[in-house]
């Protein structure tokens, strides 16, 4: 949806509009929360070691880096197994490290499907557009953070997962309500939840990584990184990437009387990656990082697979470009400061050849541009108590090629208070948003200005001093703002548009133990939740089939469980097994008063969801299964027949091995060739391989 | 070993919970409060609904109610020909029966499906990009495509045998005499649309001439004394949906009505009208019924729907008039994403009986016997 969705024009009199169409399908995703098994490498004793703070299960940017000479030396091996008790009062999941990479993926996307609480849609192959539902709120209430910073996109409010490659990345966390770590920019609290990025960061040693990727679709991926000390005090990285892929696939439909077998077309992808760091101190102890990031890709949008229309020929260019800054000092002993800057440069163009207009063909361009200023201050009024004032400030312009169009300018101030209080067996946090949104149009009509104030509360709890069992609770209000495409796409949006507000009730535990044996660790933790989503912004039918327009009409109520079960052993010596299953449970019900159908599931949201993963390790052998489970679901919102779509479920493995400098990994997906769809009539991809071969120097 | 059990069982339990393939089947059911007062010489024997279904959800769908008993089918095209690859397809956009043949346009899918009228079993398959609509003359089948041109099709061979260039986005399109009416719309290029009609010599099958009407024109429909009824749906924003009437004696734009309209049918003096007008300005559809007297051009003061049941129509979609009974079917979209609904009103206005339909219900064609 969505990426065609997103661009396919306004659409013609005679053709209903995909963008209003797939939209549908992206609005109603599904998804839920948490799994947190912290892979700090450096974390040596399982029941003692705490992050800095002992509050945030996430270690800070610069404990998440695996420096990449240890990881060389196999010492990130032992630290796998060192799971922490979750300590933070919102629900977190992380995959880092050597655990991240062992996952059978090829982007962010891929290693996203084994948290629990999500759904990730998929339009399938390479360059199919991915983006995560987080417990079923909606795709656009997941804020996504690279190195901190959010990565916006005011024109649709998503983030193709699917185009950052797991090469660079050190860790990948996803909150429930927002990140602990309450000394953050405001942006931080503005999302019902977060998925954090991180890339490599630069280290101390001189280093490099070549890496190749070859396999299924046609695909070749070189990269490359390099770090190094660039003066006493400053270090830096450089990383690059080329991805191209012909992207066909086989896929197959089948209802017993036909059964078809094509092959994917126009689902070819290139795509260029390069990003840089700096990281520097400075004599005040202060310290200060700078980071450039480009992409550039051209791909092609294969379509629906309707009845004899199997190709599309409609093609996708886009450029991203961003750079950012940032600085962090401590001036006393109790006051701490850090200061934001980024800049955003998207470029997207669509182009349509089956569009039948007086030029016979669509050709859209997009630009937008994002200033982004945070400033954040921590006061430390006691020692079991902090205080935090943010305040961020972003300008978001979209310019674009199409008929009638506004030429929108949004400015958002945002006004974070939060505060926290915190022991070693308690801690409680609160935090208060202020947002003040003010929009301008060079043409037409612009949604004026809006003016929000939602808070949050969380808190978490170890009762007893010598078990590592943890109680949790978080309550957020939050909302999203309408889109650029929501307010102002010709023919579609509507500027009357209130936000999308969410309510997010959640209680949970996380429980650790360790044993001395074969069996070694178990750990578990477990949330059950209550949301609702209300003014949900939906597409809706205007003047006929060809002609959507935005309202806020839903309401959705999703009641949810999330567990996770991860267990470590060493059935023999020498072998090192680790056992992880996740389950999600979902009752996302639409509603909606007056409602067409009130009390049923929303689309694509199934009931039940999991996955399993097993890992054994012995010498420099990796073995890797996992498992991924989606059960049935609905493609529209009447829970009927002809909408049920078949749960799915794929198998991957994969076999690495470790030499002195040299790492080769073999993969099978979807071992059992299963065909599905994630959306209806976007076909996966069956049985697929990829090998990796890497080197170090 | 032990985790190998654990997959080994997870691959058990869960490879039960996938059910595997579904061969389509007819889903029936009786209309509740169904009343049918047919002539007895009376010939409409039922009525098909072709069912447009959401654009790349491939979920149109045919739908036959038998007039006779009040059996209502669900989706019978898939039933009755489940060897079609991927089924009926994406957006049902029209459908008509000449001689014993039903054709179905399914726009998204690139096709026309051929069928036997009276069995739906498919004859044929006839490719035409971005099909629209599809009217008759002699022994051939005019079928409009996006694309600008009128496909033509031999009706015994069902191939296609020539192109006609029109005007952009040609929509529907109408025999009269000797002579093909297609509308133009331009839609894909606002503000740049289209603002005529084509009129097509099919003796030469040459364009002879368009005639001038509005802007986006869409639906037509003729009367017995010659005059075509053309829709046209404005710009949403400051011009209004309009019915052009064009002579198709002297082929001259003869008069133009301040009535809003979506679609019409007409039935012997009647026009039957409704229309949901959206406006970008107001940000609203104002949907309305109208009761057009062809003969004289006159709107009468009363609508088709008189027991004030139109307030539960969220979007009328569809519309034909039951040429014995004068029984007056319409449909409901709603949002286009949940099954639609076809109502039936008597001839005096009063609603008789509603049944479920498929996504979308929009086309109408009625089965008679010879």
């Amino acid at each position: 949806m969505q990426r065609q969705a997103n661009y396919v024009a306004h659409a013609g009199e005679s053709r209903r509009n995909l963008w209003s169409g797939r939209r549908g399908a992206a609005d109603t995703m599904a998804a839920l929360p948490r799994n947190l098994w912290n892979g700090r490498p450096d974390a040596a004793d399982t029941t003692a070691a705490l992050p800095r703070d002992p509050s945030d299960g996430r270690p800070d940017a610069a404990d998440t880096t695996v420096h990449p000479a240890r990881d060389l030396k196999g010492i990130t091996v032992e630290a796998k197994r060192m799971q922490l008790l979750i300590r933070t009062s919102h629900p977190v999941q992380i995959l880092a490290g050597e655990d991240l990479q062992k996952r059978n993926s090829l982007s962010v996307a891929d290693a996203v499907r084994f948290f629990s609480g999500v759904q990730l849609k998929d339009y399938g192959g390479i360059g199919g557009l991915k983006t995560i539902n987080v417990r079923s709120m909606g795709t656009n209430h997941t804020a996504v953070f690279y190195d901190d910073l959010q990565l916006g996109n005011a024109q649709n409010g998503q983030v193709d997962l699917g185009r950052f490659s797991l090469d660079n990345i050190d860790s990948i966390s996803l909150y429930s309500g927002q990140q602990n770590n309450i000394f953050q920019p405001a942006r931080g609290f503005s999302a019902a939840s977060a998925l954090y990025i991180t890339s490599r960061q630069p280290g101390d040693s001189a280093y490099g990584n070549a890496r190749i990727r070859t396999g299924s679709f046609g695909l070749i991926n070189p990269s490359v990184r390099w770090q190094q000390k660039i003066s006493k005090r400053i270090y830096g990285n450089v990383s690059a990437e080329y991805l191209h892929a012909h992207g066909r696939y086989r896929f197959r439909y089948t209802n017993g009387a036909y059964d078809t077998t094509a092959i994917r077309n126009n689902a070819d992808v290139k795509a260029w990656r390069v990003e840089g760091g700096l990281k520097g101190y400075l004599k005040d102890s202060s310290n200060w990082t700078f980071k450039v990031y480009g992409y550039q890709s051209e791909r092609g949008l294969p379509g629906a697979i309707v009845a004899n229309h199997f190709e599309y020929s409609q093609r996708l260019w886009d450029r991203d470009l961003f750079a950012q800054a940032g600085y962090n000092k401590q001036f006393t002993r109790r006051y701490s400061m850090q200061a934001r800057a980024k800049y955003t440069h998207l470029f997207t163009r669509y182009h349509d050849p089956e569009y039948q207009n007086e030029k016979g063909f669509l050709d859209n361009r997009y630009t937008q541009q994002e200033v982004y200023l945070s400033i954040a201050n921590r006061y430390q009024i006691k020692d079991w108590w902090e205080a935090v004032l943010s305040m961020d400030f972003i300008a978001n312009k979209l310019d674009a090629n199409i008929y009638r169009f506004s030429y929108p300018v949004r400015y958002t101030t945002l006004v974070a208070l939060a505060s926290r209080i915190y022991s070693e067996r308690f801690e409680m946090q609160g935090s208060l948003l202020g947002t003040m949104v003010d929009e301008y149009v060079r043409f037409y009509t612009g949604a004026g200005s809006k003016r929000e104030l939602t808070p949050s509360f969380s808190a978490s709890w170890q009762p007893f001093a010598e078990h590592h069992f943890r109680i949790r609770a978080f309550y957020k209000n939050i909302f999203r703002m309408p889109t650029f495409n929501d307010l102002y796409y010709t023919f579609i949006g509507n500027t009357s548009l209130r936000p999308e507000y969410t309510n997010q009730y959640n209680a949970g535990f996380s429980y650790a133990k360790p044993f001395r044996g074969r069996l070694q660790y178990i750990a578990l933790q477990a949330d059950a939740y209550y949301n609702n989503v209300k003014d949900k912004i939906v597409a809706v039918p205007a003047a006929n089939l060809f002609r959507w327009t935005m309202m806020n009409l839903d309401k959705v109520v999703i009641k949810g469980v999330d567990v996770s079960l991860r267990a470590g052993m060493q059935p023999v010596d020498g072998v090192d097994v680790t056992l992880g299953v996740n389950y999600t449970f979902q009752e996302a019900q639409d509603q909606t008063p007056g409602g067409y159908n009130y009390g049923h599931q929303i689309p694509y949201t199934p009931r039940h969801s999991g996955s399993f993963t097993a890992n054994a390790s012995w010498r420099n052998w990796d073995l890797n299964y996992s498992f991924i489970y989606t059960g049935e679901r609905y493609s529209q919102k009447t829970n009927i027949l002809i909408n049920y779509i078949e749960p799915w479920y794929t198998s991957d493995m994969s076999l690495s091995k470790r030499f002195s400098r040299y790492g080769i990994t073999v993969e099978v997906n979807n071992l059992l060739n299963q065909y599905y769809d994630v959306i209806l009539n976007f076909p996966m991809p069956g049985r697929h391989f990829r090998i990796t071969g890497n080197i170090s120097f | 070993m032990m985790n190998r059990i654990f997959i080994l069982s997870c691959f058990v339990l869960l490879a039960a919970c996938r059910k595997g393939v579904v061969i389509p089947r007819v889903e029936s059911e009786m209309v509740r409060n169904f009343q049918h007062s047919a002539p007895p010489d009376g010939k409409v024997r039922g009525l098909y609904l072709l069912n447009e279904g959401n654009m790349n959800m491939n979920k149109a769908s045919l739908d036959y109610l038998d007039l006779t008993t009040g059996r209502y089918d669900r989706r019978i095209f898939t039933a009755y020909n489940p060897e079609v690859t991927r089924g009926l397809g994406d957006v049902g956009n029209y459908i008509a029966i000449y001689g014993a043949k039903m054709y179905l346009v399914i726009n998204n899918s690139n096709k026309v499906e051929v069928v036997d009228a009276h069995t739906v079993t498919r004859i044929r398959q006839i490719n035409v990009n971005q099909c629209r609509y599809v009217d008759f003359y002699k022994d051939k089948a005019y079928i409009t495509s996006n694309d600008g041109y009128v496909a033509v099709v031999d009706t015994a061979t069902l191939e296609v045998e020539a192109r006609i260039p029109t005007g952009r986005n040609p929509e529907q399109l109408i025999v009269a005499g000797n002579k093909l009416y297609v509308v133009n719309s331009g839609g894909y290029s606002p503000p740049n649309y289209e603002k005529t009609v084509s009129v097509i010599n099919l003796d030469t099958q040459q364009e002879i001439r368009r005639i001038e009407a509005g802007i986006n024109l869409h639906r037509m429909a003729l009367d017995a004394y010659g005059d075509l009824y053309v829709t046209s749906r404005g710009d949403y924003y400051d011009v209004p949906s309009k019915i052009f009437v064009i002579d198709t004696h002297t082929d001259q734009l003869k008069q133009t009505l301040d009535i809003a309209a979506s679609n019409l049918y007409i039935h012997n003096d009647l026009a039957y009208i409704y229309s949901v007008e959206w406006s970008y300005i107001t940000g609203t559809n104002a949907i309305s019924y109208t009761l057009l007297n062809v003969r004289d051009e006159t709107v009468l003061d009363k609508s088709f729907i008189t027991d004030g049941t139109e307030k539960q129509i969220k979007i009328p979609y569809g519309i034909a008039v039951d040429p014995e009974t004068e029984d007056v079917f319409v449909t409901d979209a709603k949002d286009y994403v949940t099954p639609g609904t076809l109502h039936c009103y008597d001839k005096s206005g009063k609603r008789k009986w509603s049944v479920m339909t498929g996504d979308i219900p929009a086309h109408f064609a009625f089965l008679k016997t010879n």
